[in-house]
């Protein structure tokens, strides 16, 4: 059991933060070139293959490592040095709890693809997330420079604004799957429900049932539309990237909270962000995208579908196979989206961001619960 | 020894340690505060060792990871200096500190008197936030409205005095 789970983490790590941080650099900077009608990075190269600019995180990694390590005079430097590390740590255990698999049975063995599964996964990726303000709250406060302290402090009262917003939009998707438990957010979302279905629910209208083909896969992003868009923008408000990055705002106060940090320190942060961006793709697949599931086909089918030409237990690994690259694929498809979001979107004033948390965001994610739970009771009541 | 036991001990001497770390950094309260949340997490550990979940998360995700920022928030807005610090009312610190460890002492020695009481069974769900949440909203739902009440008149209170300082 401890190795399986050793192999697990070794795993999603290599994937996740080996594999694909450093190709989201390389994907940022494409993507924003190719928004900008721009060429992009190319000039990278080993012996001159430049591999269309893939090899810029290397360059990256070497310029960063090669760089002076400096620390400001007055700066505490015990906490100077803590401050990247204690912002890169949620980031890298948050990857613990996202399932990028379901349940596979071979024989009498069951295989389920996450670290771990604890009942109540949703609430440590919360708790993970609000330790994760200390990183840059510290280094902020830590570097001894005016412009650093004012990004600390616009650090501290976004993250704390925009995590109870977080908290609550996803409530709603807690209601309707009833669990906080990812992999069991992910299976219930592994099947289809009838489109006009809540007219019978709801109304009480019966539905023909020549219409019961038009169907949707049961994900929570048909569920709680709203809870999506309000999850997503609390979620990237969180990882204090463009539009949302106040508290570096380089116009208004240089670089904020990571100002006075260079070298590998600064490479840091710079990393989590991009692992955060990861973090919050697979987070938002899970949750409202059906995780690892296939649209309007679900695992037993798959299964069956396949073993009928191979013997089960081989049908069972294609099928685990066919699960991890779908989620793969939404992941990259989030991705995709922060970065256009990212890229589309110019940086807001600070109050319009606290407006939007405080006098937009949380009234409509608390409608957003009232709502969902009005609904589920006429729905129980009826079935 | 077995692994929880183990664990136990390691975050036991993690809480102590950042606690006592939290009272003798009384010059630096950056450091302090830190201090502060190390324990909480020490503590968040202990209680997932005794499997009461929905508090350890709670004790991260409120104590350790908005209360405390909140403390940071306010030293850094008012740039507190390591001197700015008076031994003013020290005296009734001090007073209620020796009082609260002699009750803690005498409790202490009581127990090891007596010997521990036995532990009884944990029920089904224990610690889950299904358990948690159906007696909060059952059996203890005046308490649950009641303390609602206590923070609308907080909130409302706090806007009062912002408002009050804008106009």
């Amino acid at each position: 059991m401890p190795i399986e789970v050793i192999v697990k983490t070794v795993f999603i790590l290599l994937v996740m933060v080996v594999g694909l941080a450093p190709v989201i650099t390389w994907i940022e900077r494409k993507q924003s070139a190719v928004m900008q009608d721009r060429i992009g990075a190319n000039r990278a190269d080993i012996a001159g293959i430049t591999v269309l600019g893939l090899l810029h995180p290397l360059a990256d990694v070497f310029k960063l490592l090669s760089k002076e390590d400096v620390v400001p005079t007055g700066a505490n430097r015990i906490l100077h040095g803590l401050a990247p590390i204690i912002a890169a740590i949620p980031a890298l255990i948050a990857f613990a709890v996202i399932p990028y698999g379901g349940i596979y049975v071979f024989g009498d063995y069951k295989l389920s693809l996450v670290a771990a599964d604890p009942d109540w996964g949703l609430l440590y990726i919360f708790a993970i997330g609000s330790i994760a303000t200390y990183g840059s709250v510290l280094a902020g406060w830590a570097s001894n420079n005016n412009w650093s302290l004012l990004g600390g402090l616009r650090v501290s009262a976004q993250m704390i604004s925009y995590e109870v917003t977080m908290g609550l939009s996803v409530v709603g998707a807690f209601m309707v799957f009833g669990t906080l438990k990812l992999t069991d957010m992910a299976i219930a979302q592994d099947q289809t429900f009838r489109l006009l279905g809540f007219l019978e629910v709801l109304f009480g209208l019966p539905v023909p049932v020549w219409l019961d083909w038009i169907r949707l896969p049961a994900w929570g992003i048909f569920y709680q539309p709203l809870g999506f868009v309000m999850f997503l923008t609390a979620i990237m408000a969180e990882n204090k990237r463009p539009p949302f990055d106040m508290p570096e705002g380089e116009s208004e106060i240089i670089a904020g909270y990571h100002l006075e940090y260079s070298g590998m320190r600064f490479g840091l942060f710079y990393m989590s962000e991009f692992i955060e961006i990861v973090v919050i793709a697979g987070l938002v697949a899970t949750i409202f995208l059906g995780g690892w599931a296939v649209p309007f086909v679900s695992q037993e089918t798959i299964i069956n579908i396949i073993s009928g030409a191979f013997n089960r237990d081989f049908a069972t690994a294609l099928c685990m196979i066919v699960h991890f690259a779908t989620f793969m694929l939404k992941v990259l498809v989030m991705i995709w989206l922060q970065m256009a979001l990212r890229w589309t979107l110019p940086r807001f004033r600070y109050d319009q961001v606290m407006d939007l948390c405080w006098k937009i965001l949380l009234p409509l994610s608390i409608v957003n619960i009232f709502v969902t739970g009005a609904v589920l009771l006429v729905a129980k009541g009826s079935s | 020894m077995s692994v929880p036991i183990i664990l136990f001990y390691v975050f036991a001497a993690l809480a102590v340690t950042s606690a006592l770390g939290m009272v003798l950094n009384v010059r630096n309260t950056v450091a302090s505060a830190m201090s502060l949340v190390v324990t909480m997490i020490a503590l968040a550990g202990i209680y997932l060792l005794l499997g009461a979940y929905l508090v350890a998360v709670v004790q991260i995700m409120v104590y350790a990871g908005a209360i405390v920022v909140l403390f940071l928030f306010v030293v850094m807005l008012l740039n507190l200096r390591s001197d700015s610090f008076a031994p003013g009312r020290q005296w009734l610190v001090k007073t209620g500190a020796l009082l609260l460890t002699l009750v803690v002492l005498s409790e202490l020695l009581r127990l090891f008197a007596v010997g521990m009481p036995p532990t009884p069974a944990e029920p089904t769900g224990f610690g889950g936030y299904r358990q948690v949440g159906i007696a909060l909203y059952t059996d203890y739902v005046l308490l649950v409205e009641m303390s609602s009440l206590l923070l609308l008149a907080a909130i409302v209170g706090a806007l009062i005095l912002a408002k009050r300082r804008i106009d």
